[in-house]
């Protein structure tokens, strides 16, 4: 900050608290209880009673409160105060405070080995505690997914199930990108043919005539990220399409939409906000879910 | 004894519009709030449509009591007593029309765009920058009526209730074009000139401004004038407004950053708004004392004069809520309060406690002036005392559910196991809030009862001419001087 907002800010501010005072003593009044000014405004006249002096002694404590906290805390434009504080500061002091106490916990824990993981109950308290914190606003409490964002408690896993890929997912995020087909499939009647063909790869009732049109197309263009038979890509995050985990819906009319507008999935990256340590326990709590 | 028969000299028509659309306003401002209070404790009533959900009825809620209803309230109040107290006319019939029928437009169109998702995100400034240029031009023909009739004074003092009159409109016309700056894409988008840190504080230099000279100086103003009236008291002490008045708009400036304690805003500007929001505490109660000490002397005429009662318990809540704000912006009971529902508790605490309060107060004393009664002529006393234990009754259920609440979220989101990890998520505090939000659902239609109430009360008053043969007081009822 330039030495002229500074100026600005330290005369603005001490100046008001100053003016304050003035206006205090300006207006200690030697006036007669129960004198009125003589006004008369429509019916209303004015006593000229003076200060409270309980209101007058309130008043000058707070300004003198005010006074002493800008000297010694950050207030007053660039002056950072006599007492050196910052919010940063406190806040880099709290955390590694707390990151010692801690510290011997997690290095214990975070020595676990995925089955270990599995069958430490502290482990997996703070695993899930940490889950509930972070990942329950999409995955849900009971981890059973939603619309949108992947059930972590069945054995499909649409990066990967390896623990060390769920770790990866957990620091890196993922982004999922389907882009969207109609133009590709030759319109809307190549939408809907397409959407009999996926449904028939899990066996789900489907129109053969329509589905057998798409077989070819699929061929062509889907193949690249679902692979030949349909099982999906971990790699890419292209979903296997052979079971009835439906991320964005299994009907008809939801797989058409999904071909016709493509869908792009997001979880976020959450290496820099939790760490290893946290991210390790989360892991093990969510891999024991459904990889046992 | 001056009824409005009594003064062909003043403009009482665009007072008399103005305080029948404070009532009409307030009603339709606080049905939206119960709808959303009723949202938050039953979410299905946002009947899945985007028009009803709770993220925009939300601001058409603030707007409508703060802008509309408390705006309304304002402009009678300023328009009525700048011409009593300066015993002069309007200097302009038309213009003050021009007044009423813009300000009445300003919010028709904010009932209209905020519904349709219309917003510059812009709490408490969310209409969008047409709207906000009709603001400018009805707000400054306001100034204009205003200060050209105080300018007409026939009287050689300037009477303190207009003194905040004035820094209401002054402050509110500078604040709003400055907030408010932002440059068009399309008739309904705009962004903030401003960015980052830099328009957060902007924001909420004008956000805690909008308390201070709208709802603070401005209803400060209504008090001057309602409590002596009612009271038949002189003011308690001329020299205490004249000090509260100059502390009052010279601290409140500084007092926004307090809206962004551990945000990404500089350390200093925080600091700064904290202290001065402490040194707000004493300015703010010099109102209370100079209101309810006007009353020392009359005590015995709140037995008897419900209307009486609406201006002094006003006064309490306003001398609460401003109290607690100070004590909110301590750092380290912010960090307890912020984002919680103690935060919306203390907002209702002045805005039911003190604005409501005292505008109705002010309203009951008018309306039979207006239409050609005597003062304290409503068509039913008993009615008006029946809708001040409504209001104080809801008032008191809605902050109390909002403390509990705010307390609960504020210690369960920090609450922590001995591992370090956090004990609740937040859907947790979310399910615990729930026995808070039936009451607090509770206490508005409890206020909003006594508002329908009040409306009923009024309509026979202004369309009848017999008063309601009611058993007598205790006391004969306090009636003004001539």
């Amino acid at each position: 900050m330039s030495t002229g907002w500074t100026i600005f800010i330290v005369v603005g501010a001490l100046g008001s608290l100053a003016a304050m005072l003035w206006l205090l003593y300006a207006n200690r009044t030697k006036a007669v209880e129960g004198e009125t000014m003589g006004h008369d405004f429509d019916g209303i006249e004015e006593y000229d009673n003076p200060l409270p002096m309980w209101w007058v002694g309130l008043f000058i404590a707070t300004i003198t409160f005010a006074v002493a906290y800008l000297v010694y805390y950050p207030g007053l434009g660039s002056f950072a105060g006599i007492g050196g504080w910052t919010s940063t500061e406190e806040w880099q002091a709290d955390v590694e405070a707390k990151e010692r106490q801690f510290a011997p916990l997690y290095a214990q824990l975070g020595a676990l080995s995925e089955a270990q993981l599995h069958d430490n109950r502290q482990a997996r308290q703070m695993g899930r505690r940490l889950y509930i914190n972070h990942c329950s606003t999409c995955h849900g409490v009971a981890a059973r997914g939603a619309f949108g964002f992947p059930d972590l408690t069945d054995d499909e896993w649409q990066w990967g199930a390896d623990f060390e890929t769920v770790k990866m997912t957990i620091r890196q995020g993922r982004n999922a990108m389907m882009t969207p087909w109609e133009a590709a499939l030759g319109g809307s009647s190549g939408v809907s043919n397409m959407a009999q063909y996926v449904s028939s790869l899990s066996g789900a009732p489907h129109d053969a005539a329509a589905a057998a049109k798409a077989a070819p197309q699929f061929q062509m263009f889907c193949i690249a990220c679902h692979g030949p038979e349909g099982k999906g890509t971990a790699l890419l995050g292209a979903p296997n399409l052979t079971n009835d985990v439906w991320l964005y819906g299994g009907s008809i009319e939801q797989i058409e939409f999904t071909i016709r507008h493509g869908r792009s999935g997001q979880m976020p990256a959450f290496g820099d906000l939790l760490g290893e340590d946290k991210i390790h326990l989360i892991a093990g709590y969510v891999t024991s879910l459904s990889n046992r | 004894m001056s009824s409005a028969l009594d003064h062909p000299e003043y403009n009482y028509s665009v007072v008399r519009q103005f305080a029948i659309m404070t009532v009409v306003w307030g009603i339709v401002g606080m049905t939206v709030g119960v709808l959303i209070a009723a949202q938050l404790a039953w979410p299905a009533l946002n009947f899945d449509l985007p028009w009803l959900s709770y993220g925009r009825l939300r601001p058409l809620h603030t707007n409508a009591v703060i802008f509309a209803f408390g705006g309304c309230a304002l402009m009678a109040s300023a328009f009525y007593v700048v011409q009593r107290t300066c015993r002069v006319r309007l200097i302009s019939d038309g213009l003050a029309a021009f007044v009423f029928w813009g300000w009445q437009l300003v919010i028709v169109l904010a009932a209209v765009t905020l519904p349709l998702g219309i917003t510059s995100a812009k709490e408490y400034a969310e209409l969008e920058w047409p709207i906000d240029i009709l603001i400018t031009v009805v707000w400054v023909a306001f100034a204009v009526v205003f200060f050209g009739t105080i300018a007409k004074r026939t009287i050689n003092h300037i009477y303190v209730a207009n003194w905040f009159f004035g820094a209401l409109i002054i402050g509110v016309a500078v604040l709003h074009i400055f907030n408010s700056l932002a440059l068009p894409v399309s008739l309904t988008k705009s962004y903030s000139v401003y960015a980052g840190s830099m328009d957060a504080m902007m924001q909420w230099w004008y956000g805690h401004n909008a308390v201070g000279f709208f709802l603070t100086a401005g209803f400060l103003g209504i008090m001057y004038y309602f409590v002596p009236k009612q009271a038949d008291r002189p003011v308690y002490s001329y020299r205490l407004s004249i000090v509260h008045f100059w502390a009052l708009i010279a601290i409140y400036v500084w007092a926004g950053p307090h809206h962004l304690h551990y945000s990404s805003l500089p350390d200093w500007a925080q600091s700064l708004g904290m202290v001065m929001s402490l040194v707000l505490l004493a300015p703010s109660w010099g109102g209370m004392i100079n209101g309810i000490m006007t009353l020392s002397g009359a005590w015995d005429k709140l037995r008897t004069d419900p209307i009486l009662k609406f201006l002094i318990v006003s006064l309490s809540f306003y001398g609460m809520s401003t109290f607690e704000g100070p004590m909110m912006s301590i750092k380290t009971v912010n960090a307890l309060s912020h984002n919680t529902d103690w935060t919306v508790g203390h907002v209702h605490s002045g805005a039911l406690g003190w604005v409501a309060m005292v505008s109705i107060g002010a309203m009951y004393h008018l309306i039979p002036l207006l239409f050609g009664r005597k003062q304290g002529e409503m068509y039913s006393v008993r009615l008006i005392n029946l809708h001040f234990w409504l209001a104080t009754l809801g008032t008191v259920l809605y902050i109390a559910s909002m403390w509990v609440n705010g307390l609960m979220q504020g210690l369960m989101w920090r609450a922590t196991n001995a591992d370090g990890t956090l004990t609740y998520s937040f859907i947790e505090s979310v399910e615990a809030s729930y026995p808070g939000y039936y009451i607090r659902a509770l206490g508005g239609s409890i206020f909003l009862a006594g508002m329908l109430v009040m409306a009923y009360n009024v309509w026979r008053t202004t369309t009848g001419t017999e008063t309601r043969t009611e058993p007598a007081p205790a006391t004969p009822l306090a009636v003004g001087r001539a």
